[in-house]
């Protein structure tokens, strides 16, 4: 980076800013080299000849559009009312036109006007569509890696029109065409090689595990287990891989551990499935999806789990809650032979799978675990809500559940809880500004941009109630902000997990 | 004229039948793989209608988004409901007794829709960011409506058209069996616009009517763990 990169200042009146067209068009990740696309079974690379990747990327798209009944009702129904036009986080903090989901949204629906209607064949001008050309694709590949796929729009739009499905519709095609992103991409070969995204070796996972056995040991005199691959353990806890080493992660990790070590409940890792999150939702590529999850199948039906848990990772509960059981058949209700097997062996007393959330407050209600509150005084705890866990998942049973779980959590585990400004909380929280695949560090100047109205909502809480500790149930919204809350002026430390609040006041061994 | 216009409204009404038909049946037949409906969402069928219900008639997701668009197109779209109610009575006979009934409203809800039209219109306009996004056909879709709607209310307020004929023009349109069409410019016109928007109706924005009921972040219930969802061609990826 030739410039340091610097943060966005706090708009005065929170309003929308004026456009800036084209203030964001240089923002281009990295592509895929050939060697990671042919690892995951894309083109290498952009034909030489262009009427090819042409010809290819409408192929595509008419494949999508009989594919995905979202894809085919999104591009058509929208009316241009411009009620999303001002949601975006991105388009907030970059003030871009194209960010505002619905010009977003345009860059395809042009081409599938285009193409795909009577109208955009006849009078193209007339109704906004144009011909596909390098110049779009170009175009597609740098604005729809400016979309975290963060459906915030989708929550005021009159139709629904998810914007998230486009860009990972986008996504699709430009990998199908040779023309992939080089941080998503990389990371799923990663998974399929080494089992995890951070291409943490199974060995050095048992390290690390024992490391950590230690480190608890010599903090709280207790011996909570961290295992590793253990057959016949009640519980099969998939976490992200960041959980395992990155900071603040790891301090969940250890959360999750003392409440399975209170339960009594076994449990275990996978070296196999030694991740929760998918990145193939990322890239909108369905196979990847599914082949990714497969890993965790796989992992509970060699190890004979009865019990899938989840940690703390938005996308990754996302992909777990909504599309497991469609995927891989971890859930219940299933009428096919393939599913059947699994769930004969899960334990259907239990929701499967469960979020870390839903087991802890489920053993607090039933009085299961103690705490010390008094441990937490030193934080007053904001919560920021994470995208996919907020707009496309649920805890509990009843609908908001992922909202009200980790709230009632903190306030079980500590005296100080504030709530950040309440456009800003819940079903219309704002994204972090680094999920969706656009966590790398090239792309770092959009994601301080993209976590501009998080940070004024912070800010005004800080100032107000000062406010030292955002917690978060995401390992994408924890390594986002410890980045970018230094460059707003803000500790690092702000963010944390929720089991790290449990962590510090969890009562263990006097029961 | 009469003939003209008799012929361009079966072929419209027919381009239009046949044109949303297909575009639901193309949207029914469109699997959705995965289950993405926009949480906190309901969790039964039961929830669900409701929340479509809602939906279509309080335009929720609109409210919370912008309270001015919100207001202009309900303006706008209770305005048209009640025009339409209006118009019916040059479709029955005898008039249904409801219609009846509704007809002083229809007549203000004329006023009103002209009203909600210059709102959008105006947010259209004025609002950087919507005139970003705005194409020609988006002008032009407002431009078409208001002139209906002017043109209507001209035949109220002005000049007088001779309702009885229209009356009997419709329903003989109705019945295979022509009628004479009074001859007015302004109906003339009305009719014509109407005509043109029955013909763009399928290959436009308007699709937003039948395509909300379609859309699976609004039309899905939150039931993942509970019930297996698996579309036809993923379910092949298993075999
Ligand atoms: S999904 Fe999120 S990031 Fe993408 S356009 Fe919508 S609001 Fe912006
Ligand atoms: S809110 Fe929906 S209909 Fe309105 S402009 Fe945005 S995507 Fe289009």
């Amino acid at each position: 980076m030739a410039d340091a990169i610097t943060a966005p200042p706090y708009r005065i009146i929170p309003i929308i800013p004026a456009l800036k067209p084209g203030s964001m068009a240089g923002s281009i990740p990295y592509i895929a080299n050939e060697k990671m696309q042919e690892a995951i079974g894309f083109p290498g690379k952009l034909a030489d000849n262009w009427q090819e990747t042409h010809d290819a990327v409408i192929a595509k798209m008419g494949e999508l559009l009989s594919k995905y009944r979202s894809l085919k009702v999104y591009l058509d129904a929208c009316v241009h009312c411009g009620a999303c036009s001002d949601k975006c986080h991105y388009f907030i903090g970059t003030q871009d036109p194209k960010n505002m989901p619905v010009a977003r949204q345009d860059l395809m629906r042009s081409i599938y006007r285009r193409y795909f209607t009577l109208p955009g064949k006849l009078f193209p001008k007339l109704v906004g569509a144009r011909d596909l050309t390098r110049e779009v694709l170009d175009e597609w590949y740098s604005y729809y890696n400016q979309c975290s796929e963060c459906r915030r729009c989708s929550v005021f739009c009159p139709y629904g029109i998810d914007t998230a499905e486009i860009t990972m519709a986008a996504k699709e095609i430009l990998d199908s065409v040779g023309y992939g992103q080089k941080y998503s991409n990389e990371i799923i070969g990663k998974v399929h090689k080494i089992g995890n995204n951070l291409g943490l070796p199974g060995p050095a996972l048992e390290n690390t595990l024992e490391g950590l056995e230690e480190d608890v040991k010599e903090d709280t005199g207790i011996d909570v287990r961290f295992p590793l691959d253990v057959k016949g353990a009640e519980v099969l806890l998939i976490t992200p891989s960041a959980d395992f080493f990155a900071e603040p992660h790891i301090d969940s990790l250890i959360g999750y551990a003392k409440v399975f070590h209170a339960s009594g409940v076994s449990w275990t890792l996978s070296s196999m499935a030694s991740e929760a999150g998918n990145f193939g939702m990322f890239i909108g590529n369905y196979e990847q999806l599914r082949k990714i999850a497969l890993r965790v199948r796989e992992a509970a039906l060699e190890l004979g789990v009865k019990r899938i848990v989840v940690g703390e990772c938005g996308h990754a509960w996302r992909v777990a809650y909504s599309f497991w059981n469609t995927l891989i058949g971890v859930g219940a209700g299933a009428n096919d032979p393939y599913a059947i097997q699994l769930q004969n062996q899960l334990d259907l007393r239990y929701k499967q799978p469960m979020h870390i959330c839903e087991f802890t407050w489920d053993l607090i209600q039933r009085g299961g675990l103690s705490f010390d509150k008094e441990a937490n005084d030193k934080h007053i705890i904001t919560f920021h809500d994470s995208c996919n866990v907020a707009r496309a998942s649920r805890m509990g049973d009843l609908p908001g559940g992922q909202f009200e779980i980790p709230r009632n959590i903190i306030k079980t585990v500590a005296n100080n809880f504030v709530e950040m400004r309440d456009n800003t909380t819940r079903e219309k929280t704002f994204c972090c500004g680094g999920g969706g695949g656009l966590l790398t560090d090239e792309l770092l100047d959009l994601r301080v941009k993209g976590a501009l109205p998080r940070m004024e909502a912070l800010q005004q809480v800080t100032d107000s109630h000062g406010v030292n500790f955002m917690a978060t149930i995401c390992a994408i919204c924890k390594a986002q902000f410890t980045k970018v809350l230094p460059i707003y002026g803000f500790d690092r430390r702000v963010v944390g997990g929720v089991h790290q609040l449990v962590s510090n006041a969890i009562k263990l061994g006097d029961k | 004229m009469t003939t003209f216009l008799t012929l361009l409204f079966y072929f419209s009404a027919a381009v239009l039948l046949v044109g949303v038909s297909l575009k639901i049946a193309a949207y029914a037949r469109t699997p959705a793989p995965l289950l993405i409906p926009t949480t906190p969402a309901p969790t039964t069928t039961g929830g669900v209608v409701l929340r479509m219900l809602r939906e279509v008639t309080l335009f929720e997701s609109l409210f919370k988004a912008n309270l001015w668009t919100w207001a202009a197109s309900m303006v706008f779209h209770a305005s048209l409901a009640l025009v339409l109610i209006r118009h019916l009575r040059y479709f029955t006979e005898p008039v249904w007794s409801w219609v009846a009934l509704a007809q002083p409203f229809g007549l203000y809800a004329g006023l009103s829709m002209v009203l909600g039209l210059a709102g959008l219109w105006a947010r259209r306009i004025f609002v950087e960011r919507i005139r970003y996004i705005s194409t020609p056909s988006d002008h032009l879709m407002l431009a078409l409506l208001l002139s209906i709607a002017a043109s209507g209310l001209c035949m109220k307020f002005f000049s007088h058209t001779d309702i009885i004929g229209v009356k009997s023009f419709i329903l003989g349109m109705m019945r295979f069996d022509l009628q004479p069409l009074p001859a007015d410019g302004a109906l003339y016109l009305h009719l014509l616009l109407v005509a043109s928007l029955l013909l763009i109706f399928p290959f436009s924005k308007l699709l937003h009517a039948p395509g909300v009921f379609f859309s699976p972040s609004r039309n899905q219930a939150d039931n993942p763990r509970e019930k297996r969802h698996l579309a036809p061609w993923a379910a092949e990826l298993e075999k």
